[in-house]
């Protein structure tokens, strides 16, 4: 088979010092699909970006159906035939599919005009060739997130991709949604398309890729057949050590609730009700999962629990009094921390210090300040002992946050909310885009927590983190908690992807 | 050497952009003056040739320091009130009102006339403060904007009702000694004003980096979401900075008035407000900076009189090397390829050194 793309020593360092690329070479052979795996921050998606024209590499060849390319931009890559789907879609909310396909080369009346019923036809033309069904005539925001992406492919093979770059396609979908996007990519395959695919899920890579490229830290570890590796050495080569993969042990007692949310309702600002009367309880000692799609009512839910956000109507009792509508200040002063979903968003002030950054909810308090100062000697010396805890690799404790790498931020973040002894933790996808000695260590924190008697409350988009830790899981779906599982010992992923999608409902 | 660079980036940056804006004025007094060598001497070592002048030095930067500190504080909170050039103005005004309208007993008179004053400030803070904060006005446009309301007001109050009709000018009645600050350099008009104006920034600085309230101001300036989501009360910051920045401004304006005129005679607005945004931004709003970067200004100041007074090359040119030096200061990208190149190399390095040995 010919190589269609060949990666040649590429280095690539971000102005902020980060190498995430430390001379990368491997081969693309023509009409296979290409798995490329690593861990959060392995490279994989600078890699991409330079390979799209994203991203300028300081060293290093692209050589391209024989050629040597150095593309300036993405339109540079899409006009020599490369197509790429990010994970966040880049569609055009308000515009149909077959206005989104055409966008950038709509054909137009007397050089001015749309002509839509054209723009249709040529949508028409792509699908029926490739066989993806899309309903042509609908706003992509009615659209459901699976659908969504194959109008994405649609758009990248209508602009004559041959290589197609798919980054993480499948951490938003559902199990059900996966399995009909491999089916798309199979058949693509068959018509003769090379498609690169990113992923650091292994049973996926094995189901559907002909060759995996494993990178760690910048590196090309391996490049093989993917029917000669196991799921299991595929995810050693990753980490590069042995690991294993199970449901943390069942907590040692469960005590009394410590957060009950009573029928709980928001509308948000387009008058859209988000959450429509939810009600749960966690108890001490127990971690209660949410699995659910993004964007169905959770960052709403635990923006209210925390304080952030005011709800319609409903309560929240924490610790015996209700709290609903209170200020973060009064809710942390409860006993509740909160893990923030989006830790650059929320959980730290990039251009502050780490003790800064650590003290943010404590400062006020005694020995933390006297009077109206803080005392910087003190908090010095406990943020040291503080981050010897729990492991963040920093310079020191005055060190700027922007020093410091994904997974060490989030150990910031993580070390302030659990250091207090919460009796109550809101953790918003505590491990998103860490590496996974960061995700093993974060996840020992939150079960050591657990063990001593927090509740905790977990939301996470990542389904096997869900199923790992939690013990009771809830299902929401637009707004809706929509099926409860106490039992949790032989639960699977497939077992909750139809509620997450809404076919199913059980409450 | 690449370490030290980085480590000490922002500040190296500011120091070449100050080389370049000087060149650049060389080079332009150079093209204009007919006698470049003895105009290029008045400007760089006139504000030091007589003891006036270097007394002239020291009277420039001290209002000009009251209005950089007074900037630094909303600025670290992110607010970006630009309302001290009123503040200063109506601070003064009203100031000088009130010491020509009440009697306080000697040892207490100077004190209670720079608090009103202050307090002035601190109000005309709280309008934009609390606009911002309750209804999410622009606190740049509403500053901005009160700064005429200021202007004209205390233009009103001194012509209307304490103009000294005996004294030929457009100004207030003289104040009364009491209030006067000391000039305690012979030869010079250098007055109490600039110990209070370096007390001042001493208290600011230890205000935004040792008080809970300047820990609030400053990490709500970081991250806005980062505070809240904290549980700093970011309403009372919003207000508080406003409101702080504004009572220093306000106690400048007094200042100025008792330590040089001893009475009002601003008929325009000074423009110390505006310098306050100037060596605020080259002093990267820290306080102690701030004095360096007001002694730099002064220092184009009085240079820029020299050169007015003695060669052919007008005042106005200062204003230019001001604009250039403000401009390649504020300019993130400025050098920054430079550092990126740098970065690159230390990274380079490190990774070769980290590499195991075969």
């Amino acid at each position: 088979m010919d190589t269609i793309l060949s990666i040649q020593n590429i280095v690539k360092v971000y102005p902020n010092g980060v190498v995430a690329n430390k001379g990368i070479s491997f081969d693309i052979k023509k009409n296979t699909i290409h798995a490329l795996v690593g861990e959060n921050g392995a490279g994989k998606t600078t890699l991409m970006k330079i390979l799209f024209g994203i991203e300028k590499p300081q060293e290093g060849k692209i050589i391209y159906k024989g050629k040597e390319v150095r593309f300036k931009s993405p339109l540079d890559a899409i006009k020599n035939g490369i197509g790429m789907v990010h994970q966040h879609l880049m569609l055009a909310p308000d515009l149909t599919v077959a206005e989104n396909l055409t966008l950038g080369i709509e054909p137009r009346k007397w050089k001015i005009f749309l002509d839509t019923k054209k723009a249709v036809d040529i949508a028409k033309k792509i699908t029926k060739e490739f066989g993806m069904e899309v309903p042509l005539s609908k706003k992509v925001r009615d659209l459901p997130i699976g659908v969504r992406q194959r109008v994405e492919i649609l758009k990248a093979l209508l602009r004559n991709a041959e290589l197609l770059i798919l980054d993480e396609p499948t951490a938003v979908l559902t199990p059900q949604e996966t399995e009909s996007l491999f089916k798309t990519l199979k058949d693509l395959k068959k018509h003769g398309k090379t498609i690169i695919f990113i992923s650091h899920k292994l049973k996926e890579v094995k189901e559907i890729a002909d060759e995996v490229t494993v990178i760690r830290d910048g590196k090309v570890i391996a490049t093989k057949d993917a029917a000669e590796l196991t799921e299991h050495q595929i995810a050693e080569l990753m980490v590069g050590r042995e690991i294993k993969f199970e449901r943390i042990a069942p907590s040692p007692k469960v005590g009394k609730p410590l957060l009950s949310v009573k029928n709980l309702r928001y509308v948000n600002k387009e008058n859209v009700e988000v959450l429509k009367g939810i009600s749960f309880e966690v108890k001490a000692g127990e971690i209660l999962g949410v699995a659910g799609v993004e964007g169905n009512g959770q960052t709403e839910l635990v923006e209210i629990l925390t304080g952030l956000r005011k709800p319609l109507s409903g309560s929240v009792v924490i610790n015996g009094e209700e709290m609903s509508g209170k200020t973060p200040r009064a809710i942390r002063e409860k006993g509740v921390s909160h893990i923030p979903e989006d830790r650059m968003k929320n959980g730290v002030a990039e251009a502050a210090s780490i003790k800064e950054n650590i003290i943010v909810d404590r400062y006020y308090k005694s020995p933390f300040s006297k009077g109206i100062l803080v005392d910087w000697k003190y908090v010095t010396k406990y943020v040291n002992e503080i981050i010897k805890k729990f492991n963040v690799l920093a310079p020191s404790a005055d060190a700027p946050i922007s020093a410091l790498s994904g997974g060490n931020i989030q150990k910031v973040v993580v070390a302030r909310e659990l250091s207090m002894n919460p009796s109550v933790i809101i953790a918003d996808q505590p491990v998103r885009g860490i590496d996974v000695g960061s995700e093993e260590l974060v996840h020992k924190f939150l079960k050591d927590a657990r063990d001593k008697g927090s509740a905790i409350f977990l939301v996470s988009a990542d389904l096997d983190e869900v199923l790992e830790l939690s013990s009771r899981i809830i299902v929401i779906y637009n707004g809706e908690i929509v099926a409860r599982f106490d039992d949790v010992e032989n639960l699977t992923g497939k077992d909750l992807g139809p509620y997450m999608l809404g076919v199913k409902r059980e409450v | 050497m690449e370490k030290f660079i980085l480590k000490y980036f922002n500040m190296i940056r500011t120091i070449i952009a100050i080389i370049i804006g000087v060149l650049i004025s060389v080079l332009v007094i150079f093209i204009i003056s007919k006698s470049p060598g003895d105009s290029l001497r008045y400007f760089l070592t006139g504000p030091f040739m007589t003891r006036s002048r270097i007394g002239n030095l020291f009277e420039t930067a001290t209002p000009i320091l009251f209005g950089g500190l007074a900037v630094s504080i909303p600025f670290q909170a992110a607010q970006f009130n630009i309302g001290q050039e009123g503040e200063i103005y109506l601070g003064a005004a009203l100031g000088t009102a009130f010491a020509l309208s009440f009697h306080f007993p000697v040892f207490m008179y100077a004190v209670m006339v720079l608090i009103f004053a202050g307090l002035v400030g601190a109000g005309w803070g709280y309008i934009p403060g609390i606009l911002k904060a309750k209804w999410k006005v622009d606190e740049l446009v509403s500053s901005l904007m009160l700064n005429y309301v200021a202007y004209f007001f205390g233009l009103y109050m001194i012509n209307y009702h304490f103009r000294d009709k005996k004294a030929g000018f457009l100004v207030s009645y003289e104040l009364p000694k009491a209030t006067w600050l000391k000039q305690f350099v012979p030869g010079t008009r250098i007055h109490l004003g600039i110990i209070l104006a370096l007390v001042f920034a001493i208290l600011v600085y230890y205000f935004l980096y040792h008080t809970k309230l300047g820990y609030e101001i400053r990490m709500t300036g970081f991250n806005l979401h980062f505070a809240k989501y904290g549980g700093i009360n970011t309403f009372k910051v919003i207000v508080l900075s406003q409101v702080i920045g504004g009572f220093i401004a306000g106690v400048g304006g007094m200042v100025e008035v008792m330590g040089i005129h001893h009475r009002f005679n601003w008929q325009m607005s000074p423009g110390y407000g505006w310098d306050g945004i100037v060596v605020a931004i080259i002093g990267h709003n820290h306080p102690i900076l701030i004095i360096f970067a007001s002694l730099f200004l002064a220092y184009l100041r009085v240079g820029g009189q020299v050169l007015n007074l003695l060669s052919d090359v007008p005042s106005e040119m200062v204003t230019v090397i001001e604009s250039i030096i403000i401009l390649l200061i504020t300019a993130e990208a400025f050098l920054s390829q430079w550092k990126y190149r740098i970065t690159v190399k230390e990274a380079a390095a490190k990774e070769v050194k980290n590499e195991p040995a075969a």
